[in-house]
């Protein structure tokens, strides 16, 4: 799915998937931090983005 | 080719004679030039409806998906590998099949021809060996079919049927040294923006018909996660955004199990080159998995297995 999405243009680094235990509470912190530091770098996403119906 | 044709009509007849198939699934000539018809035949009298030219570009595997009888069925190179994987997924038992193997030397893109002889009316086509005549009311113009073939057929790698029971003539020769993926690896060069740019125009022109999905043999869930309503997946407007993501799901879902049939993309009324995005999960599936879809009874399909050694790199 991340091949895919990156082959029609959603950013390298928008999409993350980890493997982690219950237990293993540090690595989850990291892995999350790291992720939000990467993510605000590209700034806010750009493309597959519904525009919600103006109601007038 | 043409002898093709007598060849079904004659092994069709002879196994709805004899009771060895219940009904019998070929191609008919079409009503309009180029687009021949799906038939399915019981009678051994109407087996002369049996047809076969380098039209028959839909894939008869919609046909098969859990019917119960037996069933006779003409197959080339990938509609054969749908049968397998049609097997391999448990919507029929092999057993239930008999299939009429043929070597295919690609189907006619009906677009291009009408590109040719600039979008006139053709009334009638007509092919002998390796070339084709078009005419029309007031015209007949005669083209090299090799110059004409549908795009995923031009770079097939398996024209002779994997899995058969009988076949209508001697295998034809493979094609060699094909660069299959030049395509998509200029895509996959592309910037964000870019990718983001070819693949919104190529959907611009989408209705959502769904006739790539109904044209799909892989398509055989129930319910389609974009008829679903509760919940609702997918917004069913032509909103771009809902279109896109129709198409990457339609495709994600065939990750693994495509063969490049052309179906897809013969079958959209507005010609979107619907096989960009199915084509790049093929690449990936050969690169990540060495896997071409359909090729083995035996081998189940990559993403139904686990190996110790499968491609990770992805997860963090």
């Amino acid at each position: 799915l991340k091949g895919l999405l990156e082959h029609i243009g959603i950013e390298a680094g928008r999409l993350y998937f980890s493997w982690i235990s219950s237990a293993e509470a540090t690595k989850f912190v990291a892995v999350a931090e790291a992720i939000i530091e990467e993510v605000k770098a590209l700034g806010p996403a750009k493309y597959l983005i519904k525009k919600r119906a103006k109601v007038a | 080719m043409l002898e093709y044709s007598e060849k079904i009509r004659e092994i069709a007849g002879k196994l709805l004679k004899k009771g060895t198939v219940d009904v019998f699934i070929g191609y008919r000539k079409g009503t309009v030039p180029m687009m021949n018809a799906p038939v399915l035949i019981r009678n051994p009298e109407g087996v002369h409806l049996l047809h076969w030219d380098s039209h028959c570009g839909l894939n008869l595997c919609n046909y098969i998906t859990k019917r119960t009888d037996k069933m006779g069925i003409v197959a080339n190179g990938c509609n054969s590998r749908n049968i397998v994987t049609h097997v391999i997924e448990n919507q029929i038992r092999r057993e239930q099949l008999y299939i009429v193997g043929i070597p295919c030397t690609g189907m006619i893109n009906h677009r291009a021809v009408e590109r040719a002889v600039g979008l006139r009316e053709i009334l009638e086509v007509e092919e002998r060996g390796g070339r084709f005549t078009v005419s029309g009311g007031d015209f007949e113009e005669e083209f090299e079919k090799k110059d004409f073939l549908q795009t995923n057929c031009a770079i097939c790698t398996h024209r002779n049927p994997v899995e058969y029971d009988e076949m209508v003539a001697e295998p034809v020769e493979e094609q060699k040294k094909v660069d299959a993926y030049k395509d998509v690896e200029k895509t996959e060069k592309m910037s964000s923006e870019q990718k983001w740019g070819f693949f919104t125009r190529a959907i611009s022109n989408c209705i959502r018909c769904y006739a790539c999905r109904e044209a799909c043999p892989l398509c055989y869930c129930p319910t389609c996660f974009v008829d679903e309503s509760r919940p609702q997946w997918v917004g069913k407007s032509n909103d771009p955004i809902d279109t896109m993501t129709f198409h990457i799901l339609r495709a994600y879902h065939c990750a693994g199990r495509c063969t490049d049939c052309g179906a897809c993309e013969r079958a959209c009324p507005v010609g979107i080159p619907v096989r960009q995005f199915t084509k790049k999960l093929n690449k990936d599936a050969q690169e990540l998995f060495s896997w071409e879809t359909g090729l083995d009874l035996d081998q189940r399909p990559p993403l139904d297995v686990y190996r110790p050694d499968d491609y990770n790199a992805f997860i963090r």
